[in-house]
């Protein structure tokens, strides 16, 4: 098992430092404050193909692998969380399943722009009564002729109204499984601008406070019948499938999170002085920063396995990633939000200042806890797994 | 078009300069990147690339670690990367890098070759001109802008208070300014395919028309007598002056000491 | 093989532009008058142009011995070939020891492109020039290879962390160039006059000429404190948005630029850009004033590589006096106004 990196992952790695140094971090503290989604940001990336890394070049893809796309998550995040999500959500709920399951027409006519960033990709899942209960999902689709109609609405969505091209998840009728009537529940591909789709609510958040977060609404919406994503029926299979990739994103964007906030508050405590010397000097600061670096490296190693996991799955479609997605995301976010909390701690007054970027870390880490599966949800998948 | 250019690996001396605890130089701890006046002239032969289909081949002069810029140049859209490395081409002071170069172009065809004016460690914004005089072109230094028209390079190019719009025949040598343009990123995809690109290696038998007497650290009409390494800074005179007066004077003295004024 | 012992003089290329000299020529000849002296030689200054005669007399007055003149339409702007062409013939012709050149725009791209068509050795941007052995210490067993009343020529390198000291033993002309503002030219003696050389080798348009289109002379506006060779910083105890004009007065006659604490930017005096510290800029100028500045880590870290701190401040025990080379314990309402009207009339009177 070598842990060194191959050169390509440390060009790349080297490549999306740069662009996040120079490019992400000047309007981290202005869009987070502003509560601005940084469209001149994602036409750069769209530029230089960080919209579509993972996706064949084919499919105007960079034709690199989960990795790459994980570290570039990653190093987005070292420097503006809400950046680093709008890639993973973009990337791996919306480019990601149409790649999996659509057919060859919806990949060129979807993945393609996605890819190449000309369009913002979205997935809407959650509703008021469907968080971590997928199933409690109300959203309608009523097949009428060559259309599907669909009615309800969808909150939390991340790339909300910015987004263009949307995974919508929909019940389409009932069906018996193991003697109980369950809801059936289907997958579709809806462009923005499609009538009967709207825009409600626009969250004001704790953190990623850059990230549109909307509320989706559909009233009559009509779309093709060739809009179906993956075969009916099979639309939770496909949101859960579409989450463990998401996941990887999420614990990459923690890991970066973490790692940011670490690289900080260790050149602030050499700075810092009181009483005659950097707060560096002392023990209790020392051993705080010797366990956040300990766990920050145990979530980095998690998460980079997990999307290694995922590679493999690319040629092997029989091996299954869920397990190791899981443990990252659990682990990373849990280690981001303890790692962001002492960075704010040993930064002390200043880590409360929205000038230092901490606070603005912190607030940020909080979330990866929660969405894309809350961590009692992790939980779950890897004990049922441990136990089966 | 055949665009060639040469780059040099540096020690990012303007970045993280970092100091040994006595104070010294760190070396091994910084950073190996792309000579950033020479990135510019990458970018610039880039965009002669994105414009008129220019065939862009990247030159170094370095130990074998240097290959990596190639492969920046390369992951940003360059063709070809050349390698020149050669143990007895090491220590080589510009005379003698500029010699090796330019014997190295001499197996190359090319209507423009682009070199950054200095690299940050040597400073001295000599090998470029010096590689023209070798070959007999003209030589463009300072470049801020550069256009082609035909067989015709039109350049701004820049001086201390002014500038002149310079217009020679190619094959010429121009010199880039790291303010020439803003160098594109490399994209992951171009990553990936610069790792596996072939680079072609030369060493002192692949060079044309140079004598062994003008390479290396032999080759090399100057000589280093003496090195060190300034120390990091730390607190120096403190003085009380009685009245503004003697302040001033006090100011004025160290201004002039120093040859700031 | 190049005889050694037929190279004498110090030659200096006094740069003109529009038919002036440039300042960095009497500064040469300045050092050249130094570098002169142990050496028993003569100072040449080596003035290329086109209606320049008139120039001579000025040389003259500032150290020069001799002046080769060589002057031809050919010349009457810079451009890269006809003045490599010119500079090359006259040492080719007159075999000086030593030839100096001003790292302008003009002198680095010139030096180099005479340095390789003459076959020496060239050492940019030198600090210090001195005559002196080479190696430093004879080494033990060779003493007679020592070589004696070489031109020793230091210089940064490293990015300005590393100063090296390099000599050219084995080939001639040794040349160097230096920076502008780094030596210092003598007092000019008013009716000097110096032996002048008509020499013209001939301008026969090759394949190296290049054409100039057009000549537009501009200033370039420095707006990044990044780029600023000289800042003069300002903190909370400036006092008052308005008491910055004595700052400005003192950027404006030192060639400098005005940047600001975070306090500064904070109060709303000045915009951000200007901001140097921990959440502000990072700087490295030739020559930093932090006037009414306390020193606080915040604003040291962006600012202590500077090549020269000078402090004022009331505060004897503020901690900028910890990074600064020349601390000054004062008013700095009275000292600023006073220190630029000192350095206006310094600059003045050079």
């Amino acid at each position: 098992m070598d842990f060194t990196l191959p050169k390509e992952h440390e060009m790349a790695r080297q490549l999306f430092k740069d662009f996040a140094e120079k490019e992400v971090k000047p309007l981290a503290q202005e869009i987070d404050e502003e509560h601005r989604f940084p469209r001149e940001t994602v036409e750069k990336m769209a530029k230089y193909g960080f919209m579509g890394i993972p996706v064949p070049k084919e499919y105007g893809g960079q034709g690199c692998d989960i990795l790459t796309y994980a570290m570039c998550v990653e190093e987005l995040s070292k420097v503006c969380g809400t950046t680093g999500v709008i890639v993973s959500a973009h990337t791996s709920l919306c480019v990601d399943p149409i790649l999996t399951f659509g057919t060859e027409e919806q990949k060129q006519k979807y993945v393609v722009p996605l890819a190449k960033g000309e369009k913002l990709g979205a997935f809407g899942l959650t509703e008021p009564g469907a968080g971590t209960d997928a199933q409690g999902q109300q959203t309608k689709a009523v097949l009428d002729g060559d259309e599907w109609v669909l009615n309800g609405s969808k909150c939390f969505i991340t790339n909300g109204k910015e987004a263009d091209i949307y995974v919508i998840f929909a019940v389409t009728g009932k069906i018996e499984k193991r003697g109980k009537m369950m809801k059936e529940i289907s997958a579709f591909i809806v462009e923005k601008g499609t009538p009967g789709f709207t825009f409600g609510t626009k969250e004001n958040k704790m953190g990623i406070c850059g990230s549109s977060t909307y509320e989706l609404i559909f009233t009559d919406c009509r779309i093709p019948k060739e809009n179906l994503l993956g075969q009916q029926g099979k639309g939770f299979n496909i949101a859960m499938h579409t989450l463990d990739g998401g996941r990887i994103g999420i614990a990459s964007q923690a890991l970066g999170l973490a790692e940011g906030a670490l690289e900080t508050t260790i050149n602030y405590v050499k700075e810092r002085k009181q009483f005659g010397k950097s707060i560096g000097a002392f023990q209790n600061t020392q051993f705080q920063l010797a366990d956040m670096a300990t766990k920050v490296e145990a979530a980095k190693l998690l998460v980079y396995k997990a999307a290694r996991k995922k590679d493999e799955y690319k040629t092997n479609p029989k091996v299954s990633y869920s397990f190791e997605a899981a443990q990252a995301k659990l682990y990373a976010a849990e280690v981001a939000m303890e790692v962001t909390t002492k960075a704010v701690q040993l930064h002390g007054g200043y880590g409360y200042i929205k000038e230092y970027d901490v606070e603005r870390m912190m607030r940020d880490a909080k979330i990866t806890e929660i969405y894309e599966g809350t961590s009692e949800v992790q939980r779950m998948v890897i004990s049922a797994a441990l136990l089966k | 078009m055949k665009v060639i250019v040469c780059i040099k690996q540096v020690p990012d001396t303007k970045g993280g300069v970092k100091f040994n605890p006595d104070g010294t130089l760190d070396r091994g701890a910084m950073l190996a990147i792309m000579n950033p006046d020479d990135k510019a002239g990458l970018e610039a032969a880039l965009r002669l690339k994105d414009q008129y289909g220019a065939e862009v081949t990247v030159l170094t002069m370095g130990l074998p670690k240097a290959a990596d810029v190639l492969r920046e140049a390369i992951a940003m859209g360059a063709d070809k990367g050349i390698l020149v490395t050669d143990r007895v081409l090491g220590g080589a002071d510009t005379w003698a890098t500029s010699t090796t170069i330019a014997g190295a172009i001499r197996n190359l065809e090319y209507d423009l070759i682009i070199t950054g004016r200095q690299a940050i460690d040597g400073d001295t914004a000599q090998v470029g001109p010096q590689i023209a005089e070798h070959l007999g072109i003209p030589v463009i230094s300072y470049a801020q802008e550069i256009k082609v028209d035909g067989d015709k390079v039109i350049v701004k190019r820049q001086y201390d208070d002014r500038y002149h719009m310079l217009e020679a025949k190619m094959p010429c040598l121009i010199t880039a300014l790291s303010e020439l343009n803003d160098p594109r990123y490399m994209t992951p995809g171009g990553i990936f395919d610069a790792v596996k690109a072939e680079i072609t290696t030369w060493g002192r038998a692949d060079l044309k028309d140079v004598d062994d007497s003008n390479l290396g650290l032999a080759g090399s009409p100057t000589k280093i007598a003496k090195a060190s390494d300034k120390v990091r800074k730390g607190a120096g005179e403190k003085v009380v002056p009685e009245s503004p007066e003697e302040a001033v004077k006090y100011i004025v003295g160290k201004l002039v000491e120093k040859h700031v004024i | 093989m190049q005889n050694l012992e037929e190279y004498k003089g110090v030659f200096v290329f006094a740069q003109q532009l529009d038919g002036q000299v440039s300042g960095i020529a009497y500064e040469l000849l300045g050092k050249a008058k130094d570098l002169a002296a142990p050496l028993n030689a003569q100072v040449t200054a080596v003035l290329i142009g086109s209606g320049v005669k008139g120039e001579c007399d000025k040389l003259a007055e500032y150290g020069a011995d001799r002046v080769i003149l060589v002057d031809d339409p050919e010349l009457k702007e810079y451009r890269t070939e006809p003045y490599a062409h010119a500079l090359s013939s006259v040492i080719n012709e007159y075999k000086p020891e030593i030839v100096l050149v001003g790292a302008t725009a003009i002198g680095r791209d010139l030096g180099p492109t005479v340095s390789a068509r003459v076959a020496t050795g060239l050492t940019a941007d030198c600090t210090v020039l001195e005559i002196g052995d080479f190696p430093l210490q004879p080494i033990p067993g060779k003493e007679d290879e020592q070589k004696h009343n070489q031109l020793l020529m230091t210089r940064p390198a490293f990015g300005g962390n590393t100063i090296a000291t390099i000599a050219c033993p084995n080939n001639r002309p040794q040349m160097a160039t230096v920076r502008p503002g780094v030596m210092q030219k003598i007092e000019p003696k008013k009716g000097a006059k110096a032996e002048i050389i008509e020499y013209n080798p001939g301008f026969t348009p090759n394949n190296k000429y290049v054409e100039i289109k057009e000549i537009v002379k501009a200033v370039s506006d420095i707006k990044d404190i990044m780029d600023a060779k000289i800042l003069v910083s300002g903190g909370r105890g400036v006092g008052s948005p308005e008491n910055f004009k004595i700052l400005e007065d003192l950027a404006a006659a030192i060639g400098g630029q005005v940047s600001c604490s975070r306090a500064v930017v904070d109060s709303g005096w000045k915009p951000k850009e200007l901001q140097v510290g921990q959440t502000g800029k990072t700087v490295r100028p030739n020559v930093y004033f932090a006037i009414g500045i306390s020193g606080a880590i915040q604003h040291v870290a962006g600012m202590e590589e500077s090549d020269i701190i000078v402090a004022i401040n009331k505060d004897e025990d503020a901690p900028i006096f910890d990074v600064a080379d020349y601390g000054v314990v004062g008013d700095l309402n009275k000292i600023v106004p006073q220190l630029t009207e000192a350095i206006k009339t310094a600059i003045a009177n050079k």
